[in-house]
């Protein structure tokens, strides 16, 4: 028997959208573009002081969000049962949210950091701003396919 | 050890006799050992108690060894020409060590080993408003971060390679206040006064924050006397190895929680709820 339904905090959108929007800020762009391609490092010498403020403030939340996320999945399993699909179209919402955030606000109004150096960064631009949107839409779309049903008054 | 005489100009200051600095070492030697001695003798005066965990035994001494290598031997050494082995021992004393003797339950042995009345008095010590507000979460964060800023914008960091007493004061108030930093968080010990998660978490936020900040500002205006590449090396030393331990912290603290938060039994709930 399931409880009865408990307040959006405790369910696993909640929780999925925090994992997604963690690991793009904190996992993805370090295991991935620091330290794998290593198309740009932690930091470029080029950013203003209230930029690289912003940045630390970023980075503790970015990690704060994905253990958060994670404990909170931990807690909703030893309550209730996860569904796993609504979860993970969460997850993606939250990979998809920050990615595009982090491509508009940081790459280019703040100019904390690009992409790549030494290269015509408008192919790199389109390609993460528009995986962004895509990650988004097919988020959104399954968290829609998997809303659960309206309880009849 | 003759590696203290670095150039100093315009400090004022003439390097102290390598005697002091020896004398100092042999004082981490002894306060070292006897902390290995009072946790013993704990142990033994807690004996016909429940037993002890192994881990936290463990843990207590992981931590001294690793309070031990910030402070004496090699990297203790490199520590006075090379920032990067100086953020390594910093990593080590200021960081690694404090989390593994919090984990380590110091207090609750003391608590265990102590007869009555002398236990009675060190709970009265910890409740008292001087050690209430020192181990409130603002003020751990306020001293450790704050620390930290005036060690590497000042030229603290100058002095302290010159004069024994800087240098000792300084890593004193790195162990202490990661000690007490880390136990506000975390803590396993009783705390009469243990702030609210919320307060915890924002906390925790902005010493990373604050920390990965200074890393990257060190990387671009590494202190008066460190050589451009080491300032670098040892900028993301600070800023990699920090963030292995502040997840660490994060970690535990949500730990705690989902400890804290574990559901009543079923049949419990269903009678309240009735």
């Amino acid at each position: 028997m399931l409880p009865p339904a408990r307040h959006w905090l405790g369910g696993s959108c909640f929780s999925g959208v925090l994992f997604g929007c963690g690991i793009a800020a904190s996992m993805i762009d370090l295991f991935i573009f620091h330290l794998a391609l290593q198309w740009h490092h932690f930091y470029d010498l080029s950013t203003s002081e209230v930029a690289l403020t912003a940045d630390g403030f970023f980075h503790a939340f970015g990690w704060f969000i994905t253990v958060w996320g994670l404990f909170l999945l931990a807690d909703i399993r030893r309550r209730a049962q996860v569904h796993w699909a609504r979860w993970s179209g969460a997850v993606l919402t939250g990979v998809g949210f920050f990615q595009l955030f982090d491509g508009v606000v940081f790459h280019k109004l703040l100019g904390i950091h690009q992409i790549r150096y030494g290269v015509d960064l408008f192919v790199y631009d389109l390609t993460w701003i528009g995986s962004a949107v895509v990650l988004l839409i097919i988020g959104l779309l399954i968290l829609r396919r998997t809303r659960p049903a309206q309880v009849p008054a | 050890m003759d590696h203290h005489g670095e150039p100093l100009e315009g400090l004022g200051l003439e390097p102290a006799d390598p005697l002091i600095w020896a004398g100092l070492d042999v004082v981490v030697v002894l306060l070292l050992l006897a902390a290995v001695c009072i946790h013993t003798a704990g142990l033994w005066a807690a004996r016909r108690r429940s037993p002890w965990p192994r881990h936290r035994s463990l843990l207590f001494h992981l931590g001294l060894i690793c309070a031990a290598g910030g402070l004496l031997g090699p990297v203790a050494t490199a520590a006075h020409t090379s920032f990067t082995a100086h953020m390594l021992g910093h990593l080590l004393l200021g960081m690694i060590a404090p989390l593994l003797l919090v984990l380590s339950a110091p207090v609750t042995l003391a608590l265990r080993a102590l007869p009555v009345h002398a236990a009675r008095g060190l709970t009265r010590a910890l409740r008292s408003p001087g050690v209430r507000v020192l181990t409130h979460p603002v003020v751990a964060a306020v001293l450790n971060a704050g620390g930290l800023w005036l060690l590497y914008t000042t030229d603290l960091f100058r002095v302290m390679h010159v004069s024994p007493v800087a240098y000792a004061l300084v890593h004193l108030h790195i162990f202490v206040a990661g000690y007490v930093f880390t136990a506000s968080l975390i803590g396993v010990d009783p705390d009469p006064h243990r702030a609210s998660m919320p307060v915890r978490a924002a906390v925790l936020i902005l010493f990373i924050a604050a920390h990965s900040i200074l890393a990257k500002w060190l990387y671009a205006h590494p202190p008066a006397g460190v050589e451009p590449g080491d300032g670098k090396t040892g900028a993301q030393l600070m800023y990699y190895g920090g963030d292995v331990v502040d997840i660490s912290l994060l970690v535990l603290l949500f730990a705690g929680w989902y400890s804290a938060t574990r559901p009543r039994h079923r049949a419990h709930d269903a009678v309240t709820s009735r």
